[in-house]
Parts: structure tokens; C-alpha cells; sequence
């Protein structure tokens, strides 16, 4: 996939409807590759003031806010999962599913809130702040939607981590980030699995490559510009520091 | 090569002087294997002998590929006999399986191209026992009959498939900063995919609760598990961050995985390993 080098910029306060013809919930085609398509129409865009807007920084610290805004996304998706009637008239092996899944992202949040907050000491601003989030016409009651949305979160999140192995120093926090994308990777694949049961989607060739048996790895850029695309995250931050 | 001299040579990390340097490894690339040639991955390095040590330096990124192709032949052989022995049925279990054999040969496939590539000459494949001596029979070799193989192929599957997802894990320090952390850990996380398949085909969750190796599990399997209890994360123990669901100890360890050390994964590989 061609890598978009895109700057993230939203207004402040206002939603772009347009960026979410990409998502074709009637349809299901959501982002049919199976992960996020960046946008590349920016026409409607106009960049707000620079100071105004958090930049997740660079090295270890912009690779843990970035993390962290990716965590406080799943969190916030499953959050509104369990608060919708889809979950709550699930079959019990999907809706202990997803309440694992509300509970696993949860606590990332609120691990890498902590872990953030030592790593930048007395400089608080640093910290990526919560963040705003909008899942628009997503209907939180219709299960096609809500397992379609959580693939493409889960699938984000392995190729994220994977991409930004590479730029963390600090081995603890390498170790940290395998202990989390692994059960990222338990989570999409048993998302993918109960979409299509008795299939190989649950490490289809869509996400591991056949030759080689590898996952998806993007760098941060990337992964930010396709989840920019969704309208997800209404709050703007930028990644000028990250690759 | 003797397989288990050669693994007790990597954990006890014998340090000897190295013909090149750290830094000079790193630095050289050599020729790609023809399987290795991907634009992605860069896994050229100076021509060394095998088993060269880095000067007081614990990490070598070849000997931490070295385990990790020893992991994938044994899981390649593991599927590859499963595959042809009949005791998979069909439908789920076999579209399961013959995929997950796809991604472990594969795997076996890219190992030896980055190896080669980064001129190492990869460890040979072992011979290895899957019964344990006797005690187990995932292909219904010895008679135990369609239905019991079945039984123990899907244990030992969701054995090899957690040891994978931790040994990897437990080497992504020996790889940091190495042209193959990429890689080991987009290998990782398929790895991931596999089991949390196996371990929902085989009625559990796909991942970890506590350190539960799960129903259906023999005794002899808990070491894969032993470690996965663990509550602290940074240094902070994570039931402590929230309150409500998140934060019980059964969430706590699901979310996150543990590794296994080298050590630990030799020893789990070395029972199925005929000397």
C-alpha cells in the first residue's frame, strides 16, 4: 500500500461528514481490504492555528501517545459496544467476547494514562490529552456494523504496534508493546472469526501475507491518516515527529 | 549439529570474541536470499560465522532467529503430520489448520532466507518426537484411536502456537535495534492470530486467563502457561489503574501477554526434540 504522507489536521469542533463516505456502512463495504483507507480529498480541510493543536512528540514518548490515542479509540468504540443493545441481546459467547475485548482496551488506556504520566514527569503537557471521539452513523445495535468497526480497530492496532516496534529505544517499552499487540492479534483474529465462522479470515490473506506468513506493519503515519479518514477522532494531534 | 548442545550454547550466552563487532554488523549488508528479497525487509548484514558472540554484548539477533526458526520447524512438522495423519476433520478444523500450516512453512521459508541473507548458516531442522516418548498420540500413530489424537493435536497445537506467541515475545530485546524486529514481530502476532483460532476452536477463550492453561490441557502443558499470572506492567500493577471489570486480575492478565525466556522456551521445545 502506497504510504500517504498526510498531515493531520481537523478543525477543531467540527465533524466532516465527506470523510465518512469511505466507511459505506449500508453497504458494509467498510474499508473492504479489510483496514482503513487513508483519504487523500482534503479540499474541505483548513488547518488551524499550529500551537493550538497536541503533537504526540517524538521517540519513546510520541511512540507511547501514540499508543495511547490508539488505546483511548478501541476503549471508547467498546465502551459505547457494551452500552448497545446488539451486546446486550448477543449470544453469550459473543457478548463475553466483546465485554473482554471493552475490558483488555480499557485497561491499555488507562495503563499507558500511567505510564505517560511517569515518563513525562512535571511536564504534563507532553501527555496526549483524552480525546474526543465520534462514531457517527455506526449503529451500536446492528451487529454487522459493530463487528465490521471492531475488525478494523483490532487490524489497526496489530499493524500499528508492529510498525512501531522499530522506533522505541527503551527495551521495556518494546517489551510492553509486544505483551499488548499479541492480544491484539488474539482479539482480531476472534472478531474475524465469528464474522465469518469456519473460515480462514481469522489470518486471511487480506492482513498475512501468504508468502512469507507475515502480519501487517505500517509505519505511524500511515495508521494515522487511515484512522484520521474514518472521522473516529474528533479532536485533532499531529505526528510530525513520527515516521 | 546436535540440537540441544546447540541450544544450551545459545541460553548460556557464552560470550566469545567475536571476529566482527557489534556495530560493524549492523552496518554491512550483505546479499538478500531470493525469498528475502523484499522491498520491506532490509535483512542484509556482514558476512559472520554462525555463532559468533558479540563482544560484552548478551544480544545476538541471530541466535535469537535461530530459536525462533527452531520453534517454526517444529510447528511446520507438528501440522504437516497432522495435516496427513486424517485425525483433523473436516470443515473448521481442517480450513484452520491447513492455513495455519501455510503460515508456519512459510515462516520456516522467510527464517532461512534472513538467516542465509545475513550469512549465518540457519540451524538445522531436528527430528523431533511429538508423543513425548509414548505419552501422547496426536496422529494416531500408536492406536489411540481418531477421536483421542484429535484431542491431543489440539492440545499440543494451542501449546506450540501460546509458546510461540511468548518465545517471540521473550526475544523482541535480543532483536531491537536489528534490521529482523520488524519481522519477528509481524511473525509474533500471526502467531497470535493462530492460537487465539485454536483455543476458541477448542472451546476456550482465545486468550490467557491467570496463568490457566485450560480445560482439556494435560498437566505437562503448564509450563507454556507459568508466567501469565503476572499483575505488573511498567512497574505498576494494573488492577490497581481502575475499578469495575477492567481491572479484575482476570482481565488484567488476559490483556496483556508475558514472555518466556530463552531458557524457558528451549526447555518446552527440547521435550518434543530427540537428542
Amino acid at each position: 500500500m502506497k504510504k500517504n504522507v498526510i498531515k493531520v489536521i481537523q478543525p477543531k469542533g467540527e465533524k466532516f461528514n465527506q470523510r465518512r463516505q469511505f466507511l459505506k456502512l449500508s453497504g458494509l463495504a467498510l474499508v473492504g481490504t479489510g483496514f482503513l483507507m487513508a483519504c487523500s480529498n482534503d479540499d474541505n480541510i483548513s488547518t488551524p492555528p499550529d500551537g493550538d493543536v497536541f503533537d504526540l512528540g517524538a521517540g519513546d514518548l510520541g511512540v507511547l501517545n501514540y499508543a495511547f490515542a490508539l488505546e483511548q479509540l478501541e476503549a471508547d468504540f467498546y465502551t459505547k459496544v457494551v452500552n448497545g443493545s446488539y451486546w446486550a441481546g448477543a449470544n453469550p459467547i459473543e457478548k463475553q467476547l466483546l465485554l473482554d475485548l471493552y475490558n483488555h482496551e480499557v485497561n491499555h488506556r488507562d495503563f499507558f494514562s500511567a505510564a505517560i504520566s511517569v515518563e513525562v514527569g512535571s511536564n504534563t503537557a507532553a501527555k496526549l490529552p483524552t480525546l474526543e471521539f465520534d462514531f457517527g452513523s455506526i449503529n451500536f445495535n446492528d451487529r454487522t456494523q459493530v463487528l465490521a468497526t471492531a475488525k478494523v480497530l483490532e487490524d489497526t492496532g496489530v499493524s500499528a504496534y508492529n510498525g512501531a516496534g522499530r522506533l522505541l529505544t527503551n527495551p521495556d517499552y518494546l517489551v510492553i508493546a509486544g505483551k499488548i499487540v499479541s492480544v491484539e492479534a488474539r482479539h482480531a483474529s476472534a472478531i474475524r472469526s465469528i464474522i465469518n465462522p469456519n473460515s480462514a479470515d481469522f489470518a486471511g490473506d487480506d492482513v498475512v501475507t501468504v508468502d512469507t506468513g507475515l502480519d501487517l506493519a505500517f509505519d505511524p503515519s500511515v495508521v494515522i491518516a487511515n484512522v484520521t479518514a474514518t472521522g473516529f477522532i474528533v479532536t485533532p494531534f499531529t505526528a510530525n515527529n513520527l515516521p | 549439529m546436535n540440537m540441544i548442545k546447540f541450544l544450551d550454547e545459545f541460553t548460556t550466552e557464552k560470550l566469545i570474541s567475536a571476529s566482527s563487532s557489534r556495530r560493524e554488523m549492523f552496518n554491512t549488508f550483505g546479499s538478500l536470499g531470493k525469498k528475502a528479497a523484499l522491498a520491506a525487509i532490509p535483512f542484509g548484514l556482514a558476512t559472520m560465522p554462525a555463532k559468533t558472540f558479540a563482544q560484552s554484548s548478551t544480544r545476538n539477533p541471530v541466535d535469537a532467529l535461530q530459536l525462533a526458526l527452531t520453534l517454526e520447524y517444529l510447528e511446520e512438522e507438528f501440522y504437516v503430520l497432522g495435516l496427513q495423519s486424517g485425525v483433523i476433520p473436516g470443515g473448521r478444523p481442517q480450513t484452520i489448520y491447513q492455513k495455519i500450516s501455510q503460515h508456519e512453512s512459510a515462516h520456516v521459508d522467510f527464517l532461512i532466507a534472513g538467516l542465509t541473507g545475513a550469512g549465518a548458516t540457519p540451524v538445522a531442522k531436528p527430528t523431533f518426537d511429538f508423543t513425548v516418548g509414548g505419552a501422547f498420540d496426536p496422529f494416531n500413530d500408536n492406536g489411540i484411536g481418531q477421536e483421542m489424537a484429535y484431542a491431543h493435536f489440539l492440545a499440543l497445537s494451542q501449546a506450540f502456537e501460546d509458546t510461540g506467541v511468548r518465545a517471540y515475545k521473550g526475544q523482541a530485546g535480543n532483536l531491537q535495534g536489528s534490521p529482523f524486529l520488524t519481522a519477528a514481530l509481524q511473525i509474533h502476532s500471526v502467531e497470535a492470530r493462530h492460537t487465539s483460532e485454536v483455543r476458541r476452536l477448542r472451546g476456550l477463550k482465545g486468550w490467557i486467563t491467570r496463568n490457566e492453561r485450560g480445560e482439556g490441557m494435560p498437566e505437562a502443558t503448564q509450563a507454556v502457561y507459568n508466567g501469565e499470572e503476572n499483575l505488573i506492567q511498567g512497574g505498576m500493577d494494573v488492577t490497581t489503574l481502575g475499578t469495575g471489570s477492567p481491572f479484575t486480575v482476570d482481565a488484567s492478565t488476559e490483556a496483556y501477554d508475558e514472555i518466556l525466556t530463552g531458557d524457558e522456551a528451549v526447555a518446552i521445545a527440547s521435550l518434543f526434540i530427540v537428542p
